[in-house]
């Protein structure tokens, strides 16, 4: 054994050949399964690509590095699903390009925010979250009520999108502009969106600035939506088990 | 003067040491800024300086330019050596230089101006992986043909060790960040989404600390700890047995990152699993690395170098008991989220990272500058020790911040309700977070004494005898 592996010892090449089959085997047997879709992701009713505004606030998210200190990922154990909620299923990520479940819980999860608190209190709350948690110790973000969210070039993110993976239909691009006005102006005709992102979208002013579209809008819309889009009654673990 | 070439090339050595102190210093700074940030909120400043933008800025400042520098820097210096060759290209050389400090620079950059992929540790955005790609594959070439053009019949060690982290680098690197931009901005969309986005990045983020952290530095440990305790290494079977067990247990272990999380149950354990196994190549290289002292253990009193070395081995040992332990899905299920992990990521990187490379750094200054011997042993001793209380109080703080929050997220008060709002929970961390920055300012502070013996030892140090390997004539 000793004798065969001066082979590698002197030659550099073959040496690097072993190390790279060595290091790739793991992450053959454990990422290439993961895209046979159909067992990894669960069937459930409601997911759809995020509107326009809704994306333009995850990409505030991200810029702004939320994930570093709030998770998106409630694991199934007894007090996080009586903190949080029903725990998180794969599908309700599946349009994330990137995931953003987090790894570190400074704050709260925030997967199921949506719909938990009021948009003045995400507002107040973005703007100097002590004023309403006085322990707070996030950051604020104040900046984010006086500039107006980036809307040029709206279509080909959501362009980009769809060339990853995300079934935005082309009258979804072409609308992309006049969908995100429509949504957190609330001042204009909203059916085109309704119609290509379903009745439940939210619809209004979500900054308490309703002359603006600003980026407080469009982070709020995000929170707003995060975890409410997954109809979790029709989610059965049974059901899948029997599927397969 | 001596007109013939030198054997090796130290210059490009001595760029990169100097690098390394630098974006060290610069590093910790943030590090210790953003802890302040955690006690003291007060301390962020939107948009540029606040946590979430300063965050990947330490993270990349203290694992890619302070680790990085380090790592090519030394493992320049050790191939030219352990092949009794030049570095292959000069040109190369000097490019892989300038080139990771520009990728540097524009990572940092765009991480104030919120430019960022959003997954840990590889947060720069496409053009900066691509001109990453470009540096990464230079250094590849020009280390490879060093090698291949080596006098010495035999690959030394701590080349395999380079060798493996540099090419799972570039693959962990290319695989992670395929992603598609949004026309010529900067902004751009990954390639993967929701649960397969997450098995990949932590294919990658784990791998990140087993091939970056630990190769990388595994093969600095092989050459120095020898040089400096003047003993070869304790076992060459236990080397290959290390070596190829770690190299291959590593790559599995990136799903415990994951566990009860929407990634499917057969990866998590399997993930868990790897992991607990990889106690034992983590240890045979512990153990390879201290009973290298054999027969030379009264060097440990006298030499604070070596002492340095001796210290990151046992925190190696350490963290790498530790990491598999918060593996176990029952013990991960109260560490995640938590400061725990924080404190882990820590034992590991000021502890082994930063140690391993404070004792090549003192080891490396005289040898290139050509001087007898460090300025001042004493202020090594200051360093180590100083540095040593900082990483007690980092760790000890996490350990107490996060275990008592993890419990504290699952008390239920009589009557069968949680007990504490989330809120609370974190009113609680408040002692910890500031016990935890004193302990940066410690080893900020013992970074500091160091890079003032360098200098010292640089600008006043006796020079060395006139007769040193690399004033020898090159051999035809």
């Amino acid at each position: 054994m000793l004798e065969k592996h001066k082979k590698l010892e002197k030659n550099s090449v073959l040496l690097l050949i072993f190390s790279v089959i060595a290091v790739s085997i793991g992450g053959i047997v454990e990422i290439v399964p993961l895209f046979r879709m159909d067992v990894t992701i669960e069937k459930v009713e409601g997911m759809r690509p995020y509107t326009p505004l809704e994306l333009m606030g995850q990409n505030i998210y991200i810029r702004e590095n939320c994930n570093s200190c709030h998770s998106q990922q409630i694991r199934p154990l007894r007090d996080e699903v009586e903190r949080y909620g029903h725990y998180s299923l794969a599908a309700e990520s599946m349009y994330d390009h990137p995931f953003l479940w987090g790894s570190k819980r400074t704050g709260p999860d925030l997967a199921r925010v949506g719909g938990k608190f009021s948009d003045e209190w995400h507002a107040a709350h973005l703007k100097n979250p002590r004023d309403v948690v006085p322990e707070s110790i996030m950051p604020s973000y104040a900046f984010l009520a006086n500039r107006g969210v980036n809307l040029t070039k709206i279509e080909n993110h959501l362009g980009a999108l769809r060339t990853v993976g995300v079934p935005y239909t082309d009258a979804m691009l072409e609308q992309a502009y006049n969908d995100a006005m429509a949504q957190g102006r609330a001042d204009g005709n909203a059916d085109g969106l309704r119609e290509r992102y379903g009745d439940k979208v939210n619809v209004r002013d979500f900054d308490g600035q309703p002359n603006n579209l600003t980026e407080m809008d469009a982070l709020i819309a995000y929170l707003q939506v995060l975890g409410t889009m997954a109809d979790l009654r029709t989610y059965n673990p049974d059901i899948q088990e029997m599927k397969k | 003067m001596d007109t013939q070439k030198p054997i090796y090339n130290n210059d490009i050595v001595r760029m990169f040491t100097i690098a390394t102190m630098f974006w060290g210093i610069a590093g910790f700074t943030v590090g210790l800024l953003i802890a302040m940030q955690l006690a003291w909120p007060q301390l962020n400043f939107e948009p540029f300086l606040s946590f979430g933008r300063l965050r990947p800025l330490h993270t990349s400042a203290v694992i890619f330019a302070f680790g990085g520098n380090a790592l090519l820097g030394t493992s320049y210096f050790v191939v030219q050596r352990t092949c009794q060759a030049r570095l292959w290209s000069d040109g190369l050389s000097t490019f892989t230089f300038w080139g990771y400090q520009i990728f540097i620079l524009i990572a940092g950059l765009g991480y104030l101006a919120g430019v960022t992929q959003g997954k840990e540790y590889a947060e720069p955005e496409w053009y900066a992986d691509l001109w990453l790609t470009v540096v990464w594959v230079a250094y590849f070439i020009n280390f490879l043909m060093t090698i291949t053009k080596r006098k010495e019949p035999h690959i030394y060690v701590a080349n395999w060790f380079y060798l493996s982290f540099i090419v799972t680098v570039a693959i962990l690197h290319l695989v992670n960040n395929v992603s598609l931009p949004v026309g010529l901005d900067v902004k751009s969309y990954s390639a993967y989404a929701g649960v397969q986005s997450a098995m990949i990045q932590w294919w990658y983020g784990h791998n990140a600390v087993g091939f970056f952290l630990t190769a990388g530095f595994l093969g600095m440990m092989y050459y120095f700890v020898p040089k400096q305790a003047g003993r070869p290494v304790y076992s060459y079977r236990l080397s290959i047995l290390h070596f190829w067990s770690l190299i291959f247990i590593y790559i599995w272990a990136g799903p415990h990152h994951l566990h009860y999380t929407a990634l499917p149950d057969w990866a998590q354990t399997l993930g868990m699993t790897f992991s607990v196994m990889l106690w034992m190549p983590s240890w045979g290289g512990m153990i390879n690395g201290m009973m290298t002292l054999s027969g030379a253990w009264h060097k440990l009193r006298e030499d604070p170098v070596l002492q340095f070395m001796v210290v990151a081995l046992a925190f190696y040992g350490m963290s790498t008991f530790e990491g598999p332990l918060m593996s176990i899905k029952a013990v991960n299920a109260l560490s995640h989220y938590t400061d725990w992990t924080i404190g882990h990521v820590h034992s590991g990187a000021l502890g082994w990272v930063g140690f391993i490379t404070f004792g090549a750094v003192y080891y490396l200054v005289p040898v290139l500058w050509n001087k007898k011997e460090l300025y001042s042993q004493k202020l090594v001793s200051v360093h180590l020790w100083v540095a040593s209380i900082g990483i007690v109080l980092y760790m000890v703080s996490m350990w107490f911040a996060g275990i008592l929050q993890g419990l504290d997220w699952r008390t239920y008060d009589e009557m069968g309700f949680l007990q504490y709002s989330f809120v609370e929970t974190v009113a609680n961390l408040h002692i910890y977070y500031i016990v935890r920055a004193l302990g940066g300012v410690l080893y900020l502070g013992g970074a500091l004494v160091m890079v003032y013996n360098l200098v010292k030892t640089v600008r006043e140090g006796a020079p060395a005898q006139a007769a040193l390997p690399q004033g020898e004539a090159a051999h035809a």
